[in-house]
């Protein structure tokens, strides 16, 4: 319904005469899109603002606590610290290597690429295994008791295992986000299915559905929505854990770069790296929404109800 | 008892000899649904199954569309033993049952494509069963933006697009309000005339009861037994306000009183 109140807007309206492009823009949902940017933007605004406030009237000591136009301010030599692959070389002096931009991008790309990944593995392996236990009996005997055993060990646990099966790395950092995230996600996986519509499954089943094709016609696209949720939810924890994971040596990451910040004691360098990974994070969220729009096309927007209380 | 030669015409929609269920059966908290049903549905015929909550009539309905299995007795349908589901016999729920990623028509023939039919037999089949509910330009929506009652009728056009022979309802008008049931209730009645199949409805309204059936069946409460059936020999299309109706909505309300208070006294002397 909103979508019809919305067309008839005056904004809109008066937009249709407008030029071709800025018609496009309002059509797309701009105007939406611009406000949602807007608030964005006051939210964080506002608490950066209430930092410097802080830093202003003396409370928060530019030392330990930098406020945002302290971190932010000198990138050049913030983005000097990204470089932690070659900087300790041999032979290397300060000038060499990379710039500073180049440095942060290098490290940004490093340590997106291990969340992706291990994210992509993780999800795979989860919704497979989860589907399997409640296919075959003998799996859900067999798997789910070391499944549930393992689910509480925290990633730090995980990390002297990754480095003795994978050294260091790249794959070491994977790992660590795919053994953070796997165990939990084959148990909501489990439960996803468990609260299928038993409804849903009678009615492929009156009508001659094998079980190959329930699970694949009717229990699959019905734990979608759910799992897509679960998958918003691990995503943070990806991101968490892939810095605990780069605290070894993976050259280039965020991890890195937080150890290095730590150990030199430059708080600075440190609020820059939470900066970073802050954005990161949200555009990979931002991103998964999008998705979420596109593929669960079938579900009805409760936000829209939500806000008429 | 053997039931393996039974002593019916093959051409019987469905037969149950014996019909029971027991719920955990062999475990501490077994409990007994439905006990001892024989019943004898004719091809074409319209049951309903009428009784207070939780009477076992449900129950019944699972065990004739072959998703439960029954744990005393057995149960017939053109001459096969039920054992397993089959598109013979198509089940109806009380709330909307249908896939909300699948369009309409989607919807409608999934039982086709469970089968390996093309999209084009599929789209073809689909749009002669939305004709006969009056749905068919609704073919390309998708479930969540039709009403109640026009998801119930997309589950009938589902339903029959498997050409069953017998079609099982429970409480399928039971989410609508009086004015759409009214209306569906019409409607079903056109696509049974039209299906030519035997219809076994659940219900606990007596209005729907006697509007509906050839024959009603009372059931008793837990575990569900038959009480009686009781005729309803009215004309098509029928005076529900006439003196004969009347008269058969009284009688089938003090059939049904009786085992309403005997749940009541039950359910207070569980929780006393």
């Amino acid at each position: 319904m909103a979508v019809v109140e919305r067309d008839v807007r005056p904004s809109d309206a008066a937009a249709g005469t407008s030029r071709p492009a800025a018609r496009w823009f309002l059509s797309v949902g701009g105007i939406d899109w611009l406000t949602k940017a807007w608030w964005t933007c006051l939210s964080v605004g506002l608490f950066a603002g209430l930092w410097e406030l802080l830093w202003a009237v003396g409370w928060a000591d530019p030392q330990l606590l930098p406020p945002p136009h302290i971190f932010l301010s000198d990138f050049g030599e913030q983005g000097k610290f990204f470089n932690t692959a070659t900087r300790w070389q041999v032979g290397q002096s300060m000038g060499e290597g990379p710039s500073a931009f180049e440095s942060v991008m290098i490290t940004v790309a490093a340590t997106t690429m291990r969340v992706f990944v291990g994210l992509v593995i993780a999800c795979v392996l989860a919704i497979s295994v989860g589907v399997a236990v409640r296919y075959w009996h003998v799996i859900d005997k067999l798997v789910l008791p070391t499944v549930t055993l393992l689910s509480p060990v925290s990633p730090i646990a995980w990390l002297p295992v990754a480095i003795f099966l994978f050294g260091i790395g790249n794959a070491p950092a994977i790992f660590m986000v795919v053994v953070a995230l796997f165990f939990h996600m084959v148990l909501a996986t489990i439960a996803q299915i468990d609260s299928v519509s038993p409804n849903l499954i009678n009615v492929a089943r009156t009508m001659g559905a094998s079980k190959h094709q329930i699970y694949g016609r009717v229990i699959v696209p019905a734990i979608l929505p759910g799992m897509l949720q679960v998958l918003r939810m691990n995503l943070f924890g990806a991101w968490m854990v892939v810095l605990v994971a780069e605290s070894t040596g993976v050259g280039y990451g965020m991890g890195q770069v937080i150890m290095l910040a730590r150990n030199t004691f430059n708080p600075s360098l440190v609020f820059f790296t939470i900066a970073v990974v802050g954005v990161l994070g949200f555009g990979f969220d931002w991103l998964l929404r999008l998705a979420q729009r596109r593929i669960l096309y079938w579900l009805p927007d409760t936000q829209e109800k939500l806000r008429g209380l | 008892m053997a039931f393996d030669a039974p002593h019916f015409s093959s051409r019987t929609a469905v037969v149950c000899r014996g019909a029971g269920k027991t719920w955990a059966a062999g475990t501490k908290r077994a409990h007994e649904a439905l006990r001892d049903v024989d019943l004898d549905i004719a091809p074409g015929e319209f049951v309903v199954f009428l009784g207070p909550s939780g009477c076992g009539k449900s129950t019944l309905l699972y065990l004739i569309a072959g998703l439960e299995d029954a744990t005393d007795g057995a149960i017939w349908s053109f001459g096969d033993k039920v054992e397993t589901p089959s598109p013979q016999r198509s089940l109806i729920f009380q709330e909307t049952s249908l896939f909300p990623w699948l369009t309409v028509w989607q919807n409608v023939s999934f039982g086709l494509a469970i089968r390996g039919a093309s999209q084009a037999e599929r789209r073809r089949v689909a749009a002669e069963a939305l004709q006969r509910v009056g749905l068919k330009a609704a073919m390309d929506k998708r479930p969540d933006e039709l009403s109640g009652g026009m998801r119930q009728r997309v589950a009938v056009a589902r339903a029959l697009a498997m050409r069953p022979k017998v079609l099982l309802m429970d409480e399928p008008f039971a989410a609508l309000d009086v004015q759409t049931r009214a209306r569906m209730q019409d409607f079903l009645l056109d696509v049974w005339r039209d299906s030519g199949a035997s219809v076994l409805f659940v219900t606990h309204h007596i209005d729907e009861a006697v509007a509906l059936a050839d024959r009603v069946v009372v059931f008793t409460a837990r575990p569900g037994r038959i009480k009686t059936i009781v005729p309803i020999d009215l004309p098509r299309p029928r005076n529900l306000f006439s003196r004969e109706a009347e008269a058969l909505r009284i009688q089938l309300t003090d059939l049904l009183r009786d085992e309403v208070d005997r749940a009541f006294a039950e359910q207070e002397a569980m929780t006393a």
